[in-house]
């Protein structure tokens, strides 16, 4: 039954999007594509605006888990080790922000006395590292990485850079997928900073524009080339499965990804859950 | 003081117990162990920058809550205003609505959305077939991956007075149109399109724990002649409980902050008498309005950040008295 509630509509969408736009008006779609076609697909891949705003998603997708991954596995390897003096005050200082958080505001102040302000900065770096990743990554490093085989590393002469580099690093690669898949969805998916902290539209991930176009329900003329009336009529017509078109497009990339790292997603979800 | 009673104790576990000693030796045996270990801070620089940069400086930062504060003269540069802008929030004429809304729609999402992930596991757990449950999982955690201006979107499109795909199948039926965003109906859709998109997700947690129940039990109660509910119910669910409570505690804690951008999206005009809640209102005070009131807006959201914390104690508080477990 629920699989089913999940299925219909995704669905749906996908249908429509290769549907006509009076068969989607008029309500013919049901489950097939009515009047099958991929003018949608094309006006999305002719528009300027909509491939710049896809490249920069995925841009701000790939810095931002790239990024993200490094500081979260910077911090969690030495906080995972025992013997790092003062651990608990370091972890805590961690976790304070996560149990009382700013808020928007003195957020907000913060990146603009930064000059940070219409950066791409802006996107990637305030929500770079999550603390609940963090936390998970930890866990990771504490159980499959052996104290023994650091101590033994150490006597062998490694020092704690190489030990890092050369004994965790090699063994963590499954967290390190589950960071960066995590990482890059978070960003894929993410619309509010951009909305926040950018006003130059070349700057735009998908998700903005995708807000633009289906919360608000309207489009950018420039989005779609012609000016004329005859062609805003067919604009009209193309504007309906337009949304449902940059709906599967928006969807797409996460969907790919997540077969690939599917098996380390669940087991890192499942650390997680062990805390 | 928390950091400081904490290093206090991080002092004591660090002196090895079976040496008191005067405290000469102690010291220089800590400062080795700092030497020793200075290149595991080396590695801690780039995370300890970000958290300084990015999560502390606006923690300094929300000090405007109790200042006049003016773009020109800066964080440091306004002048002290003390209590006058959490005052002015107390006493407001929203102060009431935000709070009821977001605490109605809070309590409604947490109490909907709890079992819901529990039954799931549970259904997926009993299912015989490896395969088919594995598909089931896989199809149902996909909405996790949607973003929510999609969910919104979908919502918006699908669920439309003029020409969604819901109010086709409602009139098909015979039943008058609605508006799923309008006042009566808001609640709803915000609730069940959240349980559309993370069902699946919260489910794994549930289907991990279900997973670590000893299949021994539940052989010696199928010999024993328990019904399938039974064992459910005598077996597995006291085996989750601890997943259960720490869930609950969780979702209890971050109840007055989740949801914003959701929310942000969802209003519309015609929906605000029960869409305006601590963080839109907060939002809107400060970036909305034609007057940018910051340190309004910033006394907003601090009111809701202790109000948080207080929640998140109080809950594990109560987990701890009444079912023995907690979270820290």
């Amino acid at each position: 039954m629920f699989t089913l509630a999940v299925l219909y509509p995704l669905t749906y969408v996908v249908s429509s999007s290769f549907s006509s736009g009076s068969a989607i008006r008029s309500g013919s779609v049901k489950l097939f594509p009515v009047g099958a076609n991929a003018d949608a697909y094309r006006t999305v891949w002719h528009s300027h605006e909509l491939v710049t705003s896809f490249l920069n998603s995925v841009f701000y997708a790939v810095a931002g888990a790239v990024i993200g991954t490094a500081l979260t596995v910077l911090a969690a390897y030495p906080l995972s080790r025992s013997d790092l003096p003062l651990r608990r005050t370091l972890t805590f200082f961690f976790l304070i922000p996560t149990l009382f958080s700013a808020g928007i505001i003195p957020t907000y102040l913060i990146i603009r006395d930064l000059g940070l302000l219409d950066t791409r900065w802006a996107i990637i770096l305030p929500g770079a590292m999550t603390i609940f990743n963090l936390v998970v990554t930890r866990a990771y490093y504490q159980i499959s990485v052996p104290k023994e085989l650091l101590e033994a590393a150490k006597i062998d002469g490694a020092n704690d850079f190489r030990s890092f580099f050369l004994i965790a690093l090699p063994l963590s690669k499954p967290i390190i997928a589950v960071n960066l898949l995590f990482y890059a969805v978070a960003q894929w998916n993410s619309w509010f900073p951009a909305f926040l902290y950018l006003s130059n539209e070349h700057l735009y991930p998908l998700q903005l524009v995708l807000r633009q176009t289906l919360v608000q329900s309207s489009i950018n003329p420039s989005q779609i080339q012609g000016g004329d009336v005859a062609e805003l009529l067919r604009n009209r017509e193309l504007f309906d499965k337009l949304k449902y078109a940059l709906i599967v497009v928006s969807m797409l990339p996460p969907l790919i990804a997540y077969p690939f790292v599917q098996k380390h997603f669940i087991k890192g979800a499942l650390i997680g859950s062990l805390k | 003081m928390a950091l400081e009673q904490l290093s206090a104790v991080q002092r004591a576990d660090t002196a090895p117990p079976d040496k008191p000693g005067p405290p000469g030796p102690r010291k220089r045996r800590r400062g080795r162990r700092f030497r020793r270990s200075w290149q595991l801070y080396v590695l801690l620089i780039p995370p300890a920058i970000y958290a300084i940069l990015f999560l502390y400086a606006p923690l300094y930062g929300l000090q405007i809550a109790f200042k006049n504060f003016s773009v020109a003269q800066g964080i440091n540069g306004s002048p002290w205003a003390g209590l006058t802008y959490v005052r002015q929030f107390l006493n407001s004429y929203e102060f009431w609505t935000v709070v009821k809304n977001t605490l109605w729609l809070n309590a409604y999402q947490l109490i909907a959305l709890f079992p819901l992930p529990i039954i799931l596991a549970i259904m997926l757990n009993t299912v015989r077939s490896r395969r088919y449950s594995r598909g089931v999982q896989m199809i149902t955690y996909a909405p996790h991956f949607i973003s929510t201006v999609v969910v919104v979107g979908l919502v918006v499109m699908l669920a439309s007075p003029d020409g969604g795909i819901i109010n086709q199948a409602i009139s098909a039926f015979g039943g008058n149109k609605q508006d799923f965003l309008s006042e009566t109906w808001f609640r709803h859709t915000y609730v069940w399109s959240g349980a559309w998109q993370t069902l699946g997700f919260s489910a794994i947690i549930y289907l991990a724990a279900l997973a670590g129940v000893d299949p021994q039990l539940h052989e010696a109660a199928t010999v024993d002649g328990a019904s399938m509910v039974k064992r459910i119910w005598h077996i597995d669910l006291p085996g989750i409980r601890p997943v259960m409570i720490t869930i609950m505690i969780l979702n209890m804690g971050s109840m007055l902050t989740v949801g914003f951008e959701k929310v942000l999206l969802l209003q519309n005009p015609l929906n605000l008498s029960v869409s305006e809640v601590i963080d839109t209102y907060s939002y809107r005070v400060a970036f909305v309005s034609s007057l940018p009131q910051y340190s309004y807006a910033a006394a907003i959201a601090l009111f809701q950040s202790v109000m948080g914390l207080v929640l998140l104690v109080l809950a594990n508080f109560l987990a701890r008295r009444v079912a023995k477990e907690s979270l820290f």
